[in-house]
């Protein structure tokens, strides 16, 4: 019975903190209809800085800032290659995300850097006020607080008449432009966001595995996109949820997906072709709902979001 | 002083190359405030070239286009957008297909302000924005939480309509607008068309195709053929114009051009 619980707890906490990188997958590749590859760059470009600026004693949750701050500054990059310097989306996120591997090794200095013994949003200030016996629920009662609050947080957003208007970027850029407005710098607002949130997820998980990985990226798009797809497959159905809540729990779905298949013994190389299989059977059953019910939607898939 | 200004005005495609292809040479065209002017004319005549250097997605090779005494030339398309309203041939250009009718037509509400952290949807216009939507008399009133995407194209472009006029422009600009419509629809939507320019006092230039259209609204008419203004009717002189006259010449040059 432990066992089952620790294995629960281990996916609702990992799904939890990469729902929070999900959901700026959702800004780039939903909203913004952006496929943006630097995400695999950015996650551990905030890992890297967190990493760095823990050992200097900086206050983690500072640290989370920096790392959203920083990750936010390569989503800017991203932009002005697509937009101002016309390359292609998905050569402008490929060359951010190459780009940020040297950037990432020079901050932390090593490939492989460990953070054991900081300070980290886990076992220091508001959390250690809970009593002492919950202690192995911390880690899980900050990354739900902090998924929930990122996801109230972009909720709030798209609700304003700057997130309204990302909205209508993706949707169709010529609105913006009627509404005199830049659609290229709205898209790279977009991107700033998306970016924005993605490091900071990659700080976050940083400070609960306690090391920072140069490889800890790889990957994360295809991650990403598929807890968008699955979330907006699976739950679509249940009407009161928000799109952020369904990419939510599409991430943990997820998450739960690659434990189970771990826990019955597959080997852990194959892991990344199992998350190709995941992804490929969303896909598909997407496709099939879609066909069912007439549906048109125009990211290939059916679901129409919900802000 | 013409309130928009065309002035001897180049456009040429691909210069110095084997495509090269002058659309324009010296083209000039003075509109006046409060005109509805119709535009004809075969493909390749020039008709939405026009449209595009006026809106700024194409910049004239040579010449000056003025709007209310300045000229316009350096500003990009999203800053003509301030003062120069477009709806598009295709009704899904003026919408944003995945927000409801409240949303879009709050964004385009705040047209020429600050898109800031503000909250998007004032719901205290609500009420404004049902009253606008009856004058469609399509019912959209009743639907203003449902998405735009659901909608048909007839009632995409009405709204597409109100939403280019909610906010003060100069100048509007009607790009075949109901082209992609079917008869009875391109009626309604001609006769909303002219309803609201009357209301607003809109000056307007209207690209089409209809030919009866050309004749039956507005107080200008401009029929175009290489580059060139070869009918150019306004007020008494338009009123005289029979579309069998139209039809004859339009024939004429349709012929020329091997269309």
């Amino acid at each position: 019975m432990d066992v089952l619980l620790e294995i629960f707890k281990g996916i609702l906490e990992q799904g939890l903190i990469y729902s929070i990188m999900a959901l700026g997958v959702y800004i780039s590749y939903h909203i913004l209809e952006f496929p943006d590859l630097s995400v695999d760059g950015t996650f551990p470009f905030g890992a890297a800085v967190t990493a760095m600026l823990l050992l200097k004693g900086v206050n983690p949750w500072l640290a989370c800032l920096a790392a959203a701050a920083c990750g936010a500054a390569a989503g800017l990059v991203t932009g002005l290659l697509h937009v101002r310097l016309k390359i292609t989306d998905l050569l402008s996120g490929i060359l951010t995300m190459t780009g940020l591997w040297s950037v990432n090794l020079a901050i932390a200095k090593t490939s492989l850097l460990s953070t054991f013994g900081t300070d980290t949003i886990f076992n220091s200030g508001l959390i250690t006020l809970l009593p002492e016996s919950l202690a192995s629920w911390y880690v899980l009662i900050v990354v739900f607080v902090l998924a929930m609050l990122m996801k109230l947080l972009l909720d709030w957003y798209l609700r304003t008449k700057s997130g309204m208007l990302l909205r209508a970027v993706g949707d169709n850029a010529q609105l913006v432009t009627s509404l005199a407005k830049n659609a290229g710098s709205v898209k790279i607002l977009g991107l700033v966001i998306g970016n924005g949130f993605t490091a900071f997820a990659g700080a976050v998980l940083c400070q609960q595995q306690k090391f920072f990985d140069v490889n800890m990226g790889t990957g994360m798009m295809v991650m990403g996109l598929a807890s968008v797809i699955i979330g907006m497959t699976l739950f679509r159905k249940i009407s009161f949820l928000k799109t952020s809540t369904m990419v939510v729990l599409g991430a943990i779905f997820y998450k739960a997906c690659l434990s189970a298949a771990l826990n019955l013994g597959f080997n852990p190389n194959y892991l990344k072709l199992i998350m190709t299989v995941i992804f490929t059977v969303a896909l598909v059953a997407n496709n099939i709902t879609k066909k069912r019910e007439g549906g048109s939607g125009r990211h290939g898939y059916a679901a129409a979001a919900k802000y | 002083m013409a309130m928009l200004q065309l002035q001897n005005i180049d456009m040429v495609f691909n210069p110095g190359t084997v495509n090269e292809a002058a659309i324009f040479r010296g083209f000039e065209l003075g509109i006046e405030k409060g005109q509805f002017v119709s535009v004809v004319g075969s493909n390749g005549s020039g008709k939405t070239t026009l449209l595009n250097l006026i809106c700024g997605n194409l910049n004239p090779t040579k010449g000056d286009i003025v709007l209310e005494g300045k000229s316009i030339l350096k500003m990009a398309e999203h800053q003509r957008a301030r003062f120069i309203g477009r709806v598009f041939q295709d009704p899904g250009k003026g919408t944003s297909p995945s927000m409801t009718i409240l949303e879009n037509m709050a964004l385009a509400d705040n047209k020429g302000k600050a898109y800031n952290l503000t909250r998007g949807v004032n719901k205290k216009r609500r009420e404004d924005y049902r009253a606008q939507l009856e004058q469609l008399q399509l019912g959209l009133e009743d639907k203003l939480d449902v998405q735009v995407g659901s909608l048909s194209g007839g009632q995409r472009q009405a709204l597409s309509l109100l939403i280019c006029t909610m906010s003060p422009i100069q100048l509007l600009i009607l790009d075949e607008h109901t082209a992609a419509l079917d008869p009875k629809t391109s009626e309604n939507i001609m006769i909303l068309t002219d309803k609201l320019v009357r209301e607003k006092g809109l000056t307007t230039l209207m690209v089409t195709h209809n030919l009866r259209f050309a004749v039956q609204y507005g107080n200008r008419l401009i029929m175009m053929d290489k580059g060139k203004a070869i009918i150019d009717a306004a007020d008494d002189a338009k009123k005289a114009l029979e579309i069998q006259d139209l039809v004859k010449t339009f024939s004429e040059i349709s012929i020329e051009m091997g269309n």
